[in-house]
């Protein structure tokens, strides 16, 4: 047993930070995401497979099942698309969109209520910014994996309709990124399990509603307007537009969409946890 | 008397209109042990917060380690160790990963900090619960992973918040050891407690905070000096004949205080005193003549109504 503990000097790093971000951030995000994947290790993996079905369940169903009625769906463009692949980009969407929120809604409020974690974290040289953006960079990775895993099953289909395909999986991180923040900074401000439920009351019917089924143009303009601000049509949009080859500039709107939500969802998340754990 | 680490002046913090501390004043020096004693409610978590650069104040000077913890909150907590009042251990990592991942948080390197791991399960005598959960250590070991936690970086100041509450004997014991150690070694330690013997067996000089305000100052056998006498004399007589004694015994000691259940006689030779109880044809049922404590000047000056 030792009685003395040896002091080593200078273990922790100058502090090299920048004088605009200086008291909010340490540079040293990785910290955080290396906590949760080593945490990972005591996650339950059947709650994490089971984010991954409900997406290819959906898939088998309508896609394969109600899509022997349907046949092709015409698209803006004029592109005639079988009903499988067309809802199938959708659905990669979801997955990316389920598995992001899992973990920067649920956990993120069981971290920060229960756990204390984001206290324990805040008490050391790490800031507010690194904590958010360590933890929503961990969020968005499920929602690669989710994505991944379903891309794989849309290759074996064959819904994959043309090579900018591949350019789905970076567009599947924005948008998981994009949830991911918004969802940690919405969770932050929830306080108990009934504001949590909420939450799920809004994404259930933005999955069946976003122009995941069928075209958007089916809704009178007043609906198209509300559908065409929620997030989760422009993530399906941009995905459905590269994976069916269907490419247009319009495109890049969605991309800027995430760009703003990733930037909104970080600035509250980051406002919040100062507010909440150095005020 | 070197450069201070800590210096507060007329710190306040308000919440609302609420202040919870209300104007204190201190200084810490450095390898100094320093200890805010007070009943719950009394500012002392608060205080700490903002030592710890995670609370701003309202108003008042804060510096620590010579920096202002409103502009410089990274650098001063880099160089801090805080065990806070309830354990905020990270529940989803192992024993040791605790101590990784915690002193990953401060950037240290992987294999150093794997090393500073090993050698703090060792000092907090947890090397054979190395990868054990941390939902199965008892409250003690929890304390001491935590103490081992705060030291990851090896701090200046370790910031120590009621670190034995509700700690069984041993584990206090065992905690205070280590805690007596670091102070050797020259670690400035700041605890808040409300335990009097805690007090007086780590604090080098403390502080006495009620309603957010310092009552007294002072080292522990000075404040016993000037708040209490040399010694105490306890004597009962049964509840009902307490009051009617008190009338009895007036004159004898320093000063006499009558309560529910027992009568103190505060005086320098308490066998004296008790002896001219007896003279006086007075029995008590049960009689106690003891050292004054810090207890007895925690109690004279924050009163012995509950506080809540």
């Amino acid at each position: 047993m030792t009685t003395t503990l040896p002091t080593s000097p200078a273990l922790v790093p100058a502090q090299t930070r920048s004088r605009f971000l200086g008291s909010i951030y340490a540079g040293n995000s990785r910290a955080v995401l290396g906590r949760g994947l080593l945490a990972t290790r005591t996650s339950n993996y059947w709650i994490v497979l089971s984010g991954f079905f409900e997406p290819v369940l959906y898939l088998l169903s309508l896609g394969i099942g109600l899509g022997s009625l349907i046949g092709t769906v015409t698209t803006a463009t004029g592109q005639h698309v079988p009903y499988a692949a067309y809802i199938a980009p959708a659905l990669l969407a979801v997955s990316a969109m389920n598995g992001a929120i899992y973990d920067s809604t649920w956990n993120v409020f069981f971290k920060m209520n229960y756990g204390k974690l984001y206290e324990g974290m805040l008490a050391t040289s790490i800031g507010p910014f690194d904590v958010a953006l360590g933890e929503i960079a961990f969020a968005l990775l499920r929602g690669l994996l989710y994505a991944i895993g379903f891309m794989i099953v849309m290759q074996f289909f064959g819904l994959n309709l043309a090579w900018t395909a591949l350019l789905a999986l970076p567009a599947v991180v924005l948008i998981a990124f994009g949830f991911a923040s918004l969802g940690m900074a919405i969770t932050s401000y929830m306080k108990t399990f009934q504001q949590m439920d909420w939450i799920n009351f809004v994404m259930l019917p933005m999955f069946i509603f976003s122009a995941t089924f069928y075209p958007i143009t089916v809704y009178p303009p007043a609906m198209q307007y509300i559908i065409e601000a929620l997030p989760l049509w422009h993530g399906v949009e941009l995905i459905r537009g590269l994976t069916t080859g269907d490419l247009s500039w319009g495109l890049l709107w969605h991309v800027l969409y995430f760009a703003a939500m990733i930037t909104v969802g970080l600035i509250f998340t980051t406002k919040r946890l100062r507010a909440l754990f150095l005020a | 008397m070197p450069e201070a680490v800590i210096t507060a002046s007329l710190l306040t913090k308000k919440y609302k209109d609420f202040a919870a501390v209300d104007g204190i004043s201190f200084e810490v020096a450095p390898g100094e042990s320093f200890g805010l004693l007070g009943p719950n409610g009394a500012g002392k978590s608060t205080t700490m917060r903002m030592v710890g650069a995670v609370s701003t104040r309202t108003s008042g000077d804060l510096t620590i380690l010579g920096l202002d913890p409103d502009l410089h909150g990274p650098e001063i907590r880099a160089q801090l160790g805080v065990v806070p009042q309830a354990d905020n251990l990270d529940q989803e990592l192992r024993v040791r990963d605790n101590l990784i991942v915690y002193g990953r948080y401060f950037g240290i390197p992987r294999r150093q900090v794997a090393k500073r791991a090993d050698e703090l399960l060792e000092f907090a005598q947890l090397s054979d619960r190395a990868k054990s959960r941390v939902d199965d250590l008892s409250g003690g070991m929890k304390r001491r992973l935590t103490i081992a936690r705060a030291l990851v970086n090896d701090p200046r100041i370790l910031l120590l918040d009621e670190p034995t509450t509700g700690l069984d004997p041993q584990a206090r014991h065992i905690l205070w050891d280590r805690l007596f150690r670091l102070k050797e070694q020259g670690t400035t330690l700041v605890l808040t407690t409300h335990y009097m013997d805690e007090a007086e067996q780590l604090c080098d000089r403390l502080v006495v905070v009620d309603k957010g305000k310092i009552m007294a100052e002072g080292s522990p056998a000075a404040l016993i000096k000037q708040y209490s006498t040399r010694e105490v004399v306890e004597v009962r007589f049964g509840s009902e004949k307490n009051a009617k004694v008190a009338k009895l015994i007036k004159g004898i000691g320093d000063r006499i205080e009558v309560l529910p259940d027992r009568i103190l006689i505060y005086s320098d030779n308490g066998e004296a005193e008790l002896s001219e109880i007896i003279k006086r044809g007075l029995n008590p049922i049960t009689s106690l003549v003891r050292r004054s404590s810090l207890e007895d000047v925690f109690l004279r000056l924050t009163g012995r109504s509950l506080i809540e």
